[in-house]
C-alpha cells in the first residue's frame, strides 16, 4: 500500500471511509513524517501531536458509527496566524511570546466542525510581512525543493511559507494560508502546490492575527486543485463575528472540478507582459494559453491599464492598514514585555524588542503616510487608485471574460539570503502578479505549471469574478490535467 | 516625496517603536527607496475618481444591540505579562 502521507485529501476520504487506514494511522505517519524533516524544514513553529491523536480517535469513532464529515481524519496543517484555543498562536513574531488564545478562529473552528483533524502550527513571514518566509522569528522556512545539482537552500516563498513547504513535503495532507499580497499564490507557485485566495469575504476573517484588514484573506495551500476545493468548502462561511464575511451560500466547489471549459472565455491581460520577464515564464504563460485553447475556451487579449500601480498602491494601504493593527502590541495585555519605570518607554522597547525590522519598517511607512499632512497624499489618492485597478477587472469581466490567466510570479524561487541586500522594492516585485488581485477583492488560483530549467516550479494564475471560485477551480483543473503535479525529490 | 532622519525619528516614535540612530539611518534610506516606487502614483489621474471605502459592495450588517457575552476578567487577562486581581498592571501614569 502506498504510504499514507502520500495520498491527497481525496484520497484520504476514500482510504478512510473503506476502513483501509484508521485516522490514527494516518495521524500518527504525519507525526512521524514531521518529526523526522521539521529540522531540515522549519515548517511547523508548534507540534501537537497529543491533539491529533485525540482528534483522530475521535474521526475513528465518527466512521465507525457511519457518521463522517467532509473532512473526517484529515491532518492539516495551521498557519501561526490563525488562533487556535489553548495552542501557540504568534504569527511567527516574537512580540506574541507565549500567547495562547481562550478561543478559536472561524475558520478552523469551521475544519474541525467538519472532521479535521490538527498537526500543529506552521511558520510564516513575521506578521504575514514577507516573500519569503525568511522575516520569521523562529527563522526561515526551507523549501523540500532544490535547483538541480545543488544542495542550497531555497525559500518557499512567503508568507504562507511553512504551509506551503508543509503540504509540498508531506508533512499535512493540506494546509491553511492567508494571502493579503499575494501570500497564498506565490508560495504555491514556489513549491509546485494549488493556492487559492478566494473572494474578499468568503472567508471569516475572525481570529486570524490582522495584518491589512480590508485585504486579508484566508484560503488553503493543497496538492491538487480538487483538494483545495474541499477545503475551501469547509474554511467558508458567513460569520456574525465578522462583518465583511459574505452572507452568500457556500457552493460544493469540487462539483465544478471535470466541467467543460469548451466556449468559457480566458482573457490575457497584456500590462502582465512585464519589462525584463524571464522567457521561462512567458513560454509557460503561452503553454497554458495553448493548453486552453485545445480545451475549447476561447482566448481573448483585454487590457487591465492600471496593473504597474497596484504594487505601489498596495505598498501604502498594506502598511497603513498594518500600523494600525498593530497598535495593539503594547507590552500591556499579551506577549512580550520589557519592563520600564515609563509607560512610553516600556511601549517603545518592548515594541522595539518584540517587532523584526521588516514589520517595523512596514510600520514606520504605514505611520508615516497616514500622518498629518501627508494622508490625503498618500492614503486617499491609493485608495482612489485601487478603485481604478477595480474598474480595470469589471470592465474585463462585463465584457464577457470568465477567468483571467496570467503568470503567478515573475520568477522561481531563489536561494535564502539572496535577497538578504536587495532593496526591499525588488523583494515586494515578487507580488507583482498577484497584488493586483487583493486589492480588487478578486479570488485568485495559483496552479502548478512545470518546472525551470533548475528544475524548480513555476505556477500559473487564474483570477476570477467576485465569489465565482467554482469557475476557477473548473479552469484551474485543465492545467493541472495538463502539466501534471510535481513532488520534490526527498532528500530530508 | 522623501524623509530625513529627523521625521523618520518622530514617526518612530509616533508609532511607539524605539530606533536607534544607527537604525534610524538604515529606515532612512529604505523608506526612501519606497517612497521613490510609489510616487509613481502621481502620474495617475484620479479627479473624479471615488475613493474605496470596501472593496466589495455589501451592506453592513447589523447584529442586535445585545450582550452576548462577556464575565470572562479571568481568560480576558490570561495572556497579560502582569495582572493584579484581573486588572492589567502598567507602570505609574499619574503622580
Amino acid at each position: 500500500m502506498t504510504e499514507l502521507t502520500a495520498l491527497t485529501i481525496a484520497e484520504l476520504r476514500d482510504t478512510l471511509g473503506r476502513r483501509q487506514a484508521s485516522a490514527v494511522e494516518v495521524a500518527e505517519a504525519y507525526v512521524a513524517a514531521i518529526e523526522a524533516a521539521n529540522p531540515s524544514l522549519n515548517a511547523y513553529v508548534a507540534v501537537t501531536p497529543d491533539k491529533a491523536l485525540d482528534m483522530a480517535r475521535a474521526s475513528d469513532a465518527r466512521i465507525a458509527a457511519g457518521e463522517a464529515r467532509p473532512l473526517e481524519g484529515v491532518p492539516l496543517g495551521i498557519k501561526d496566524l490563525f488562533a487556535t484555543e489553548g495552542v501557540h498562536t504568534q504569527a511567527a513574531s516574537h512580540i506574541l511570546d507565549g500567547f495562547k488564545p481562550g478561543y478559536e478562529s472561524t475558520v478552523t473552528a469551521n475544519l474541525w466542525a467538519d472532521g479535521a483533524v490538527m498537526l500543529g502550527k506552521l511558520n510564516m513571514d513575521e506578521f504575514a510581512m514577507g516573500s519569503s518566509n525568511e522575516t520569521s522569528y523562529y527563522g526561515p522556512v526551507v523549501s523540500p525543493w532544490r535547483s538541480e545539482g545543488s544542495n542550497a537552500k531555497i525559500v518557499p516563498g512567503g508568507s504562507s511559507g511553512g504551509s506551503a513547504s508543509a503540504v509540498a513535503a508531506h508533512l499535512c495532507a493540506g494546509a491553511t494560508a492567508t494571502d493579503t499580497g499575494g501570500s497564498i499564490r506565490q508560495p504555491a507557485a514556489f513549491t509546485g502546490t494549488v493556492g487559492i485566495k478566494p473572494t474578499y469575504g468568503r472567508c471569516s476573517r475572525w481570529g486570524t492575527v490582522a495584518f491589512a484588514s480590508s485585504l486579508d484573506q484566508a484560503g488553503p495551500i493543497a496538492r491538487t486543485v480538487r483538494d483545495a476545493a474541499i477545503m475551501l468548502k469547509s474554511m467558508a462561511s458567513v460569520d456574525p463575528k465578522d462583518t465583511t464575511s459574505a452572507d452568500l451560500p457556500v457552493p460544493d466547489y469540487e462539483q465544478s472540478i471535470g466541467e467543460t471549459v469548451k466556449g468559457l472565455k480566458i482573457g490575457i491581460p497584456r500590462e502582465y507582459r512585464v519589462e525584463g520577464m524571464p522567457e521561462e515564464i512567458e513560454k509557460l504563460w503561452q503553454q497554458g494559453i495553448d493548453w486552453y485553447r485545445q480545451a475549447g475556451a476561447e482566448i481573448v487579449d483585454i487590457s487591465l491599464p492600471h496593473t504597474k500601480y497596484a504594487l505601489p498602491a498596495y505598498y501604502i494601504v498594506a502598511p497603513a492598514e498594518a500600523s494600525s493593527n498593530l497598535a495593539r502590541y503594547d507590552g500591556v495585555r499579551y506577549g512580550l514585555r520589557v519592563e520600564c519605570d515609563d509607560i512610553i518607554d516600556m511601549y517603545e522597547k518592548t515594541r522595539a524588542a518584540g517587532f523584526g525590522r521588516e514589520v517595523k519598517r512596514r510600520i514606520l511607512i504605514g505611520t508615516y503616510v497616514l500622518s498629518a499632512g501627508y494622508y490625503d497624499a498618500y492614503y486617499v489618492r491609493a485608495q482612489k487608485v485601487r478603485t481604478l485597478i477595480k474598474r480595470d477587472f469589471e470592465l474585463a469581466f462585463e465584457a464577457g471574460v470568465d477567468a483571467i490567466l496570467t503568470p503567478a510570479t515573475p520568477s522561481s524561487a531563489f536561494g535564502i539570503g539572496a535577497m538578504a541586500d536587495a532593496d526591499p522594492v525588488e523583494m515586494y516585485l515578487n507580488d507583482i502578479f498577484t497584488v493586483t488581485v487583493n486589492m480588487a477583492g478578486l479570488p485568485g488560483l495559483a496552479v502548478p505549471a512545470g518546472l525551470d530549467s533548475s528544475g524548480l516550479p513555476l505556477g500559473l494564475q487564474l483570477i476570477g469574478r467576485p465569489f465565482d471560485e467554482q469557475t476557477l477551480f473548473r479552469v484551474g483543473q485543465v492545467i493541472e490535467d495538463a502539466a501534471g503535479s510535481f513532488a520534490a525529490p526527498k532528500w530530508w | 516625496m522623501s524623509v530625513d532622519i529627523q521625521t523618520v525619528k518622530r514617526v518612530a516614535h509616533l508609532a511607539r517603536v524605539r530606533v536607534t540612530d544607527d537604525e534610524a539611518k538604515s529606515f532612512q534610506s529604505e523608506i526612501n527607496a519606497i517612497l521613490g516606487f510609489v510616487d509613481q502614483l502621481n502620474e495617475v489621474d484620479v479627479s473624479g475618481v471615488e475613493t474605496m471605502t470596501s472593496v466589495l459592495p455589501m451592506a453592513m450588517r447589523k447584529r442586535a444591540d445585545a450582550i452576548t457575552d462577556g464575565a470572562k476578567a479571568e481568560a480576558v487577562v490570561a495572556n497579560a505579562p502582569a495582572t493584579e486581581d484581573n486588572f492589567f498592571l502598567v507602570p505609574k501614569v499619574v503622580e
